[in-house]
This record gives C-alpha cells, sequence and structure tokens, in this order.
C-alpha cells in the first residue's frame, strides 16, 4: 500500500496529520476534539455527548439538513463518536468531493447555532439513547462498576451521562461546554486518502487558517487515588442470566505498562484490536479463560477490555455466568486462572504468538480508509502519533518478566472492583 | 478538486474482466478477484442448506449443525483447530441462516491454504464430538435467554410471526428453547449425512492472490468433495399478505424502551418491483439521516433514537421493515407518525428532488462498498446466489438511473398498504 503521512501545525494551533492512499478514489477526513466524558463536571454529565449531537443541527451557512443531504446524495458517509477522553467527527467521501468534509468541520468547530428549539428537541432523542442502553444488562452493570471503581475522576459515569442530568442539562451548559473546548488548539485534523499532500495542506490552511485562536484552555481533571481494597458490587434486573464485570484499575495508554497489560489480556482472553471502528479481530477459544472457564462449563462468554485512555482507567474482564453454576462459583475459577500466571510464568512462545496476532488484526484494521483516518488522530487524544507508529514495536518488546510483574500489579484483588449481575426473581 | 488527487492505483469496479468465476465438476463455483493493496485476503462461501429444512419441534438444527462444524473434524479436536487459526491472527466462522450455511474468514495472504484446509475440514470430516456438542446446546440456551429479554430481537421475531403466519419463514432460524432442548447429538449427524455436499456451494476469495493461484489452491481442497446422497432445498411456498392490519405486542417487564417493527411483504430479488423498492425505501427510511422516517420520528418529534426502514428481499417473500425504538408512552404517537408516513408514501410520487438525490446516493457510494475486501466478497457472492452476473455492477448504473417516481410509486402500491400493516411491540 502506497502511504505518505505529513505532519503539520497550523498558526491558530491545529494539528494537521495527511496520509496519502492511492488505492481507492476515497478521502476520509477525520476531525478529533480533546474533550469527553474526562472533561465533564458533577450535575452534566453527559454534556460533550449532547454537544456532539448539536454539531449536526446546523450553522447559518449550512441549515439543518443541508449538509445531510450533501453528503449523503454522493454516497458519502458522515458520523461521530464521544468517547471517555475525545469526541470525532468524520465524512468519507469520493475524493471529488471531499471538500465538503473538511468545509464543514470548519463551520461547525464555530459556528453550530445551539437553536433552543432544537436543543430542547435533542433531549429527549438523547433520553431515548440511553434508554436503549438501559435495556441492556451489560451497559447496567458497566454503569454501576464505573461509579464504583472512581470517586473523585469524571469515569466515575458512563459517556452518555446520568439520566437525571439529561433531564436539567440547558441551553447554555452545552454552548458554554462547546466554546470551551472546539478550538483549533484541542483538535487534530487528520485527513487519510487519494490526494497529494503538498496540495492538501493548502486547502487545509485556506479553508481553516481564519478560524482565530484563542486563550480558553481545559479544566484541570482530579486524580483518582488507588482503591483501598476489593469492592464489590451486586445490582438486580430483568432477565434469567447473571453476568461478571472483574474490573481492574488499568495504567494509561502512556504508561509502559500499557503494553504488557495487552499482551497479558491476549493471553488471558483473546487478541483485540485497539481500533474501535469496526475491523476484523480473531476468536478467542484458546485464550486461557475461554478453555477453563468456558470449555468446563463455568461461564458461557468471556471477554477482555483494555481501553487505550488518556488518565488510568479500567482493564475488565466480563463473564456471562453459566445457568448451572453461582457467580461466585465464577469468580473463584476466574481467581484461579489469575493465580495461575503468577505460578506458573507464561512462556516465550505464547508471548510471541500474540505477537503475531497483534499484527495481524492491525493489518486487518488498516485495510480501508476511513479506518486509515481513524489512526492518524486516535492516539493524539491520549499520547501522540508515536505511539501509534510504535504500537506494534512496544508490544514485541514485552518480555515474559514483565507479564508477571504486570499481572502482579494490576490483577491483584485490592485493585479491582468485583461487579455481579443478578437476576431479579433469584 | 480532481487536481488534487493521484490516480496511479485507481480500480475499476469488479466486471467480468477482473472477476475469476469457474465451476468445478462436483458442483462448487469458485470466485476470486486480486487486490494488492493490503496483504490480506477475504474467504467467504456457503453451502445450500438452512433452516428450511428443520423439523419444527427440531428447530435450530440446521443452526446447531452450523455452529458445530467446528467442534473437531477427522484431523484436529476443538482446540488444535482453534489454535491453528488463532495462532495466525486468522478468523474462520460458519453460521446457518434459512437458506443457506455460509462460512467466513480472513487471514494473512501466507496463510491461504491453511485457510482453506481447515474450511474443508470442517464442511467435510466434522465429528461433532459429545462434549463439544452439549457445551454449545448450552450456550445456545443461554443466549434464547438473553433474546427473550432483548427488545428488538423479539420485536422482529414476532412481527416475522404476523408477516409470515403459516409459512416457513416465520420460524426462527435459532429456534426455541424447547426445540434446542429436542435436538440430539445423533439427530445433528443424521442431518449433515443428509445434507451437506458440493452441490450449490460457492466459494470467494478476494484479496492478495493471483486468480489462477486462489483457484488451483480451492480445487486441489474441494476438487474431491462428494456426496452421492445430498438432498436439496424443499421449494419456498408462496405466501398471501395479511388482509387489515394486524398489531401483536410482547411484555418484556423492567426494560426502559419498547422496539417496534412494523411493515409488509416484499417481493423477492429477482422481482422486477425489486430495484423501485430499493430506492423508495431508501427515501423512505434510509437516506442521510434516515429518510422521511427519521426527519418526522427523530428530527422533529424528538421522539427516537433511531428510526429507519429496511428491505430484505432473498429467494421467497422478503419484507418491508420500519423500525423505531421509543419510550413505552411514546409508541402510539410512533407508530402512528409512520403510517401516516406510509400512507402519504403510497398517496402521491417521491419528489423530483428526493429520487434524483437518492439515486445519485447509489451510484456514489459503490466506491466505499467495494473498497475493503470483504465488501468485495460479500457482492460476488450475492452476484452468485442470485445469478446477477458478471456484469452486474457495469449494469448498475442503469438499473438505478431508470426508475422513475412513478416507477416507484406503482411498486410501493403493490405491497405498501397503510391499513394492512404488521405491527409487532416489544417493551415493557
Amino acid at each position: 500500500m502506497t502511504a505518505k503521512t505529513q505532519f503539520y501545525k497550523l498558526d491558530n494551533g491545529l494539528t494537521v496529520h495527511l496520509k496519502e492512499i492511492h488505492t481507492a478514489p476515497i478521502i476520509s477526513t477525520w476531525i478529533w476534539y480533546k474533550v469527553g466524558l474526562r472533561n465533564e463536571k458533577r450535575g452534566k454529565t453527559g454534556v460533550s455527548h449532547w454537544v456532539e449531537h448539536m454539531q449536526f443541527k446546523g450553522t447559518e451557512t449550512y441549515p439543518s439538513g443541508y449538509l445531510d443531504r450533501e453528503i449523503s446524495k454522493v454516497g458519502g458517509v458522515w458520523n461521530a463518536m464521544t468517547y471517555l477522553d475525545w469526541t470525532t467527527y468524520f465524512e468519507t467521501l469520493p475524493a471529488n468531493m471531499f471538500e465538503i468534509g473538511l468545509t464543514l468541520e470548519a463551520d461547525r468547530m464555530v459556528n453550530s447555532r445551539f437553536n433552543p428549539q432544537e436543543v430542547e428537541l435533542e433531549r429527549t432523542v438523547v433520553i431515548s439513547e440511553r434508554e436503549g442502553n438501559e435495556n441492556h444488562p451489560t451497559f447496567l452493570l458497566g454503569e454501576a462498576v464505573q461509579e464504583a471503581a472512581f470517586q473523585v475522576h469524571p469515569y466515575h459515569y458512563e459517556v452518555i451521562g446520568l439520566k437525571e442530568d439529561l433531564q436539567h442539562i440547558s441551553r447554555d451548559d452545552l454552548f458554554q461546554h462547546y466554546r470551551q473546548y472546539y478550538r483549533p488548539g484541542n483538535a487534530v485534523l487528520a485527513v487519510a486518502g487519494d490526494f497529494n499532500c503538498d496540495a492538501m495542506i493548502e486547502i487545509v490552511k485556506s479553508v481553516f487558517n481564519d478560524i482565530p485562536s484563542d486563550d480558553e484552555s481545559n479544566s484541570e481533571i482530579p486524580t483518582e487515588p488507588p482503591l483501598d481494597g476489593e469492592k464489590r458490587i451486586t445490582i438486580q434486573g430483568p432477565g434469567q442470566t447473571s453476568y461478571i464485570q472483574a474490573a481492574y484499575r488499568a495504567p494509561s495508554a502512556n504508561d509502559p505498562d500499557f503494553f504488557g497489560l495487552t499482551v497479558l489480556d491476549s493471553l488471558l482472553t483473546g487478541p483485540s484490536s485497539l481500533n474501535m471502528f469496526g475491523s476484523g479481530g480473531t476468536t478467542n477459544k484458546t485464550s486461557r479463560l475461554y478453555r477453563t472457564l468456558v470449555e468446563d462449563e463455568i461461564a458461557v462468554t468471556c471477554y477482555g477490555v483494555l481501553q487505550a485512555t488518556h488518565d488510568p482507567y479500567l482493564y475488565s474482564i466480563n463473564l456471562t455466568v453459566h445457568p448451572a453454576k453461582s457467580p461466585e462459583e465464577v469468580l473463584k475459577a476466574l481467581d484461579q486462572e489469575i493465580e495461575k500466571i503468577l505460578d506458573l510464568p507464561v512462556t516465550k512462545a505464547e508471548i510471541d504468538r500474540a505477537i503475531k496476532q497483534a499484527k495481524a488484526l492491525f493489518a486487518y484494521s488498516s485495510e480501508n480508509i476511513s479506518n486509515q483516518g481513524f489512526w492518524l488522530g486516535y492516539a493524539e487524544m491520549f499520547a501522540d502519533y508515536d505511539w501509534f507508529e510504535n504500537y506494534v514495536n512496544h508490544i514485541a518488546h514485552v518480555t515474559t518478566e514483565d507479564v508477571l510483574n504486570i499481572a502482579r500489579t494490576y490483577l491483584a484483588p485490592d485493585n479491582r472492583v468485583v461487579g455481579f449481575y443478578l437476576p431479579e426473581e433469584s | 478538486m480532481n487536481h488534487i488527487t493521484d490516480n496511479e492505483h485507481r480500480h475499476a469496479l469488479p466486471g467480468p474482466d477482473d472477476i475469476t468465476r469457474q465451476e468445478l465438476k462436483n458442483g462448487i463455483t469458485i470466485l476470486t478477484r486480486s487486490n494488492f493493496n493490503s496483504p490480506t485476503l477475504s474467504i467467504k462461501g456457503y453451502v445450500n442448506i438452512g433452516s428450511l429444512l428443520d423439523p419444527d419441534d427440531k428447530l435450530g438444527l440446521s443452526y446447531l449443525t452450523a455452529s458445530g462444524l467446528m467442534n473437531g473434524t477427522d484431523h484436529h479436536d476443538f482446540q488444535s483447530l482453534y489454535n491453528e487459526i488463532e495462532s495466525v491472527g486468522a478468523r474462520l466462522s460458519f453460521s446457518a441462516g434459512t437458506l443457506t450455511t455460509s462460512f467466513s474468514a480472513h487471514c494473512l495472504k501466507e496463510d491461504i491454504d491453511l485457510i482453506l484446509r481447515l474450511i474443508s475440514e470442517s464442511l467435510r470430516s466434522p465429528t461433532f464430538p459429545e462434549k463439544e456438542f452439549n457445551r454449545q446446546k448450552n450456550q445456545m440456551l443461554t443466549a434464547l435467554a438473553i433474546r427473550a429479554q432483548d427488545t428488538s430481537s423479539m420485536a422482529a421475531l414476532l412481527f416475522d410471526q404476523i408477516v409470515y403466519a403459516g409459512h416457513p419463514y416465520e420460524r426462527p432460524e435459532e429456534g426455541f428453547p424447547e426445540t434446542i432442548q429436542a435436538i440430539t447429538r445423533e439427530d445433528i449427524l443424521q442431518f449433515y449425512k443428509r445434507t451437506f455436499g458440493p452441490k450449490g456451494m460457492a466459494i470467494v476469495i478476494v484479496g492478495a492472490v493471483e486468480p489462477t493461484k486462489a483457484v488451483e489452491a480451492i480445487a486441489n481442497v474441494f476438487g474431491d468433495f462428494h456426496n452421492p446422497n445430498q438432498e436439496g432445498l424443499p421449494k419456498i411456498p408462496t405466501i398471501e399478505p395479511i388482509q387489515g392490519t394486524s398489531r401483536k405486542a410482547i411484555s418484556i417487564p423492567g426494560k426502559s424502551q419498547a422496539d417496534i417493527v412494523m411493515g409488509i411483504l416484499a417481493p423477492e430479488r429477482l422481482s422486477p418491483d425489486y430495484m423501485p423498492l430499493r430506492i423508495g425505501n431508501n427515501i423512505l427510511g434510509e437516506f442521510g439521516m434516515m429518510g422521511r422516517l427519521g426527519k418526522r420520528v427523530r428530527e422533529d418529534a424528538g421522539l427516537a433514537y433511531y428510526v429507519y426502514s429496511s428491505l430484505s428481499s432473498s429467494l421467497g417473500p422478503g419484507a418491508w421493515e420500519m423500525i423505531a425504538g421509543v419510550n413505552p408512552q411514546n409508541i402510539d404517537q410512533v407508530v402512528e407518525l409512520i403510517t401516516e408516513e406510509v400512507g402519504r408514501f403510497v398517496s402521491k410520487p417521491v419528489s423530483e428532488e428526493e429520487l434524483s438525490d437518492s439515486k445519485s446516493y447509489f451510484l456514489g457510494r459503490m466506491p466505499l462498498m467495494l473498497e475493503s475486501n470483504s465488501g468485495v466478497a460479500v457482492s460476488l457472492l450475492n452476484m452468485e446466489h442470485f445469478q446477477l452476473g458478471l456484469d452486474y455492477f457495469i449494469k448498475y448504473p442503469g438499473q438505478i438511473q431508470a426508475n422513475t417516481a412513478e416507477d416507484i410509486l406503482r411498486a410501493s402500491r403493490k405491497y405498501l398498504n397503510p391499513d394492512a400493516l404488521a405491527i409487532a411491540i416489544a417493551g415493557p
């Protein structure tokens, strides 16, 4: 694959990453803002995600509905995502139409209207989105576990926000949040696809240079102290199935331990790709937890989740309890398996396998141009582009000793919150 | 802004010039197209086995059989089979639908022979070991217990029961807890022997491999696949649309949101009505933020996070569905709004503007749809399954452009009637 990547910083502080890929007549434009749940305050949770929704409601130049039509009628796709540390917007378009994406992002960085009537209509839409999530036991469990795992850090909440906050957040709250965080110095523009970098940067400059830099800054984020021992929580809800989420406090993406924990997760629950934008992975039938917990019919499913985050977050092991077992039996079996890692250290062969898997997953997730756009900006939200460039290399340098040390440090019971979701009937 | 693009590796649409299609003597069709832009391969295919063959009291038989193909073979047990796949970061899975059992794999280009060999082993010499069979059955029962709590799955299931009442398509491929309980390992072994074989099988490889090499690699592992006793699928019965609106609801206590699925029967994929309805569906509930339905229910009324319509046409009767997730208090209002939009859709032609936007959407999205190896592989499989011809994408722009607003109205009126809708609701 031909690929040339170039980096720029405009005078107003906007970081620009460009990558030439000439495999298809497509250009994918992504703009990333360093704002998400991490930047939210008590009483205003969900504000970042709601601002993201309002960014589709139009500006003076492009009224609501206009761009949706312009992008859709050329067969393009556009969407947005809000997460723990960031909010991102993308437009993937036929190469000869890419300018719509650039001009729209420059326009809505500063000119979104936040019309009060639209805010009210969107309030019920966002609440409806939350209610859809509430239908799933694993959402309810995840929310309760985050609440128990963090006391002062905003990771205490779910990205969608508390329902009571969604009922009370005002138009001014949304607009103030927008003004504070949507500015060139807090954004990364990433464009990947069928173009020439030298010509593209000139167009980017002509579109974005007029946006003034400003002296707004991101608010201070409190540091979360370590957990003072294991916490267990139980929630009850409808259904016949029990779930367990064992959530260990994990290192941030910038911590060297992050890569060792990635390998450890791969051994325990199977390899997973960091790409959050749909890409092929592999199954986890040969992972340690599947072999013991699922094959021996203690759990029905198991999977691990480790996110690359700005601040220390959680490494979760998620289990669906087998109907013939009690949740306590399942947790005990999980603990025995973790103890095995400490008693019988992993082998070099296991680590080499994890590295080969990581490389293959990386190849699949780089296959399409939208994904390339994702990668081009993503790592800037919690580290820098080098983090992404060196990801496979860092994984390849993890040793058996590292894995042992990391298991000792992070997978200790007093470093975790264990959440149980139990059916109401029982 | 073409001046800034650099077209050195521009790819044409897949067509007779760059798709290789070959039939093996045993009935297997091979399709392949090269793409050396990434070191990966997408391998997909199907055999003509599905839940249409399942007896009512053992519904889920073909589903469990497909899920069990990789539980062990003559040459591998469960762990050693998955070890070969996962060690190289590849993926392979089988799943059964109503008419086909499909397989899907991706791998790095150097692992092509390994993956083809494992697909072949799984299809040709599965042993369905007792221990794995029991485990899979229990996993399936848990999945069904989870389905029973899922408002969108249950609304979809109920919708099929209304719209396809009395037709085999009313049955879910995964079956029900009691029908899964009734299936024995012996049932699976017998079903496998009767139904699995090369007749009607198709396999597609797209990615970093030369066509001749791909064909040769497939012929090497599948050339001697035979089953003289292979049964085909039964004839798909026809069905009459329901007369008058039929509304049913399932209560799932404790949930926050209700799901609504409403709609009607649609024609099969090869019907001349399919293309005008596909464009019509796009205008009704797909275009942009989900077409007219999205504008009315989400944008103007703020009543749902998701609302859209979907047209599914295969062999036999299809369905045209309008779907929304709403607060339980708003169910009636949303059903009414959607019904009104359906009424408006069949009362006058779509505007010229809507029609031209939609047509240009269908033409513009082709490069995106065909960008990845798996996107091309899915398209090639569909071309084979519905016998659309290798020049399908070449003819496609003309087929889209040919439709007028009157064509869409005429076709929609044939199927869509606001007074004869199947309405299914699942919620608290």
